[in-house]
């Protein structure tokens, strides 16, 4: 059984359509990743998987059971989800360890000092052990984002969704973002991730799906994406990024 | 592509050539290895000398003022007079212990109602915040309250509530004058006050609430321990600003009867027919508020200081 299923799922703003039956099914321990053009739902379709947006049509599964029923408690589905935005969203009021163990402590019941020690691990094992008692705007925008990481980790969720998180980094901060997410899918963590990092794309996916203008247009292993794509408008689509990336 | 910004931030730059205020950053002194270039010697004495220079301008320029000031008002014809009426040493000393025993009443008025006054405004504030539709009475009754409370003068309400509120002669009300003041107080600074929380509520990016939302934290644990903070920390200074404003209110519960400081200056000044004693009045809300409104500068001050990080 997959764990997570997306069927048929629609969502509209404002009379525009900006997903139009979007089907895609994740196994365990699989990254998925999305790619298609700015606008093109990425974000859209994260979102409505992690229920900050309520689909317009469809249904969403998450281990076998609904989780875009009406009477499904929203909250108790994010715990087991984690999710990290290109703005990087930390509590500006809270040190960086506050930041980490906030859910675990207030929506887990975690202990503090169990969820300090859980998050000092994590601060230890991602490069960050030495900021646990920065404020946010203290950091690099690497390391920010590298503390929303973990901070979407600490509640061990079963499943991590990572929105463009290098888009607002400088690219020499982007490796290490990017080494983070290399180190979770070691860990057997299942991801869904957009990114305009082609190249890492290829590299860690094991699935690469294409989205054009709200409709999946292609998905396949990424040598099957990138070097033989079977739909003209992905080939378009890469084309124009390789251009982009020439300029 | 952007994020520049965020890269300079961290990378701390020596340089901060013409800009007083940066020398202090991590790394100014202190740091191993690093010995002060001539250059950086030679600026450094440049920006004392600069700060002495404007500290003597500024000392003369206010001397001057002072001095301009005392000669006109005592130059001014009528001055003798106003001396006599306000300014009488006796008065004063005789008006003082009196004014002084209503006033340490204002204290308490002020120190009961303050507390009750932010309760009230941050209750409002969260009720105004409830979505759910089976909080809407409560939203309404709440847009009532705010709606109403901040349309009536205060001094209005304080008649209302002195006069009314006892003539119901409802059982549990309180008749004691000081109290029906505290309450007149509380419902009328409750209004602004629940405004000035909603403000800062709204203020807070909706990423915010998104990232708590997401971390799995519900709508109350994301108001409690993500959205308030930051919603408090950012209208504290206006808070205080309506705390001033309340402290010298609380002159106003003298209309209803309490021997407060206003009533007590108005006893004596009656008597005697001379205006000292509203000037000792004057004088200790003075006292009493500046030390807050310096207070309220310095927090204003340093979210300025933060935010031009
Ligand atoms: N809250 C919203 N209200 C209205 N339109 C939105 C909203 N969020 C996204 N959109 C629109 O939906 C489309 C897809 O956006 P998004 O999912 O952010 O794309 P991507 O992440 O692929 O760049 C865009 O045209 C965007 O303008
Ligand atoms: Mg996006």
């Amino acid at each position: 059984m997959s764990l997570l299923t997306i069927e048929g799922v629609w969502k509209n703003y404002h009379g525009h359509s900006v997903l139009r039956g979007i089907d895609l099914s994740v196994e365990a321990h699989e990254v998925v990743c999305l790619i298609g053009a700015s606008g093109s739902g990425k974000s859209t379709l994260l979102r409505c998987v992690n229920l900050l947006e309520t689909v317009d049509d469809g249904t969403i599964h998450l281990d076998g059971k609904e989780i875009t029923d009406v009477r499904v408690d929203a909250d108790d589905v994010r715990k087991r989800m984690g999710i990290v935005f290109q703005a990087f969203n930390l509590f500006p009021h809270m040190t960086v360890l506050d930041n980490i163990t906030l859910a675990p402590r207030k929506v887990h019941k975690v202990g503090r000092e169990q969820a300090e020690h859980q998050a000092r691990e994590l601060l230890e094992r991602f490069g960050l052990a030495d900021k646990a008692a920065s404020y946010p705007d203290r950091l690099s925008g690497g390391q920010q984002q590298r503390a929303a990481i973990i901070r979407a980790m600490a509640t061990r969720p079963r499943l991590m969704l990572l929105d463009e998180v290098t888009s607002a980094l400088d690219p020499a901060l982007v490796t290490e973002v990017l080494s983070v997410i290399r180190e979770l899918k070691e860990g057997g963590m299942t991801m869904i991730l957009t990114t305009h990092e082609m190249g890492f794309c290829r590299e860690i996916a094991d699935t690469v799906c294409f989205l054009d203008d709200g409709v999946l247009l292609e998905r396949g292993t990424p040598e099957q994406v990138f070097t033989d794509p079977r739909q003209p408008r992905t080939r378009e689509f890469l084309r124009s990024v390789l251009d982009a990336r020439r300029i | 592509m952007d994020g520049g910004d965020r890269k300079t931030a961290a990378s701390g730059a020596p340089d901060t050539a013409g800009t007083p205020g940066l020398s202090d950053v991590p790394g100014a002194s202190g740091a191993p290895g690093w010995v002060k270039s001539a250059r950086q010697l030679e600026r450094e004495r440049l920006r004392r000398r600069r700060s002495i220079r404007s500290g003597s301008v500024a000392t003369v320029s206010t001397l001057l003022v002072i001095v301009l000031l005392v000669w006109g008002v005592a130059g001014s014809p009528g001055w003798p007079r106003v001396r006599e009426t306000f300014f009488n040493p006796e008065q004063f000393v005789k008006a003082l212990p009196d004014v002084l025993d209503g006033f340490l009443l204002n204290v308490k008025i002020f120190l009961i109602a303050e507390p009750l006054v932010l309760v009230v405004g941050l209750l409002v504030a969260l009720v105004r915040n409830l979505r759910a539709p089976v909080f809407f009475p409560l939203r309404a009754l709440a847009v009532a309250y705010t709606d109403v409370f901040r349309g009536v003068p205060t001094i209005l309400v304080i008649y209302l509530v002195g006069f009314g509120l006892p003539a119901l002669d409802l059982q549990g009300v309180p008749t004691d004058l000081v109290t029906l003041g505290v309450i007149a107080l509380t419902l009328s600074y409750g209004a602004y006050v629940a405004e000035v929380f909603r403000a800062g509520i709204d203020s807070v990016h909706p990423s915010q609430r998104a990232a708590a939302r997401s971390l799995g934290l519900s709508h109350g644990m994301t108001m409690r321990h993500v959205v308030l903070p930051q919603a408090v920390r950012r209208v504290a200074p206006p808070l205080l600003n309506d705390f001033v404003s309340l402290q010298k209110d609380t002159a106003l519960v003298a209309t209803i009867g309490p021997l407060e400081a206003l009533r007590q200056a108005q006893i004596h000044a009656a008597s005697t027919f001379n205006y000292t004693p509203y000037l000792v009045g004057a004088l200790l809300f003075i006292l009493l508020t500046i030390p807050l409104a310096r207070f309220t500068d310095y927090l204003a001050a340093r979210s300025q200081q933060r935010r031009g990080q």
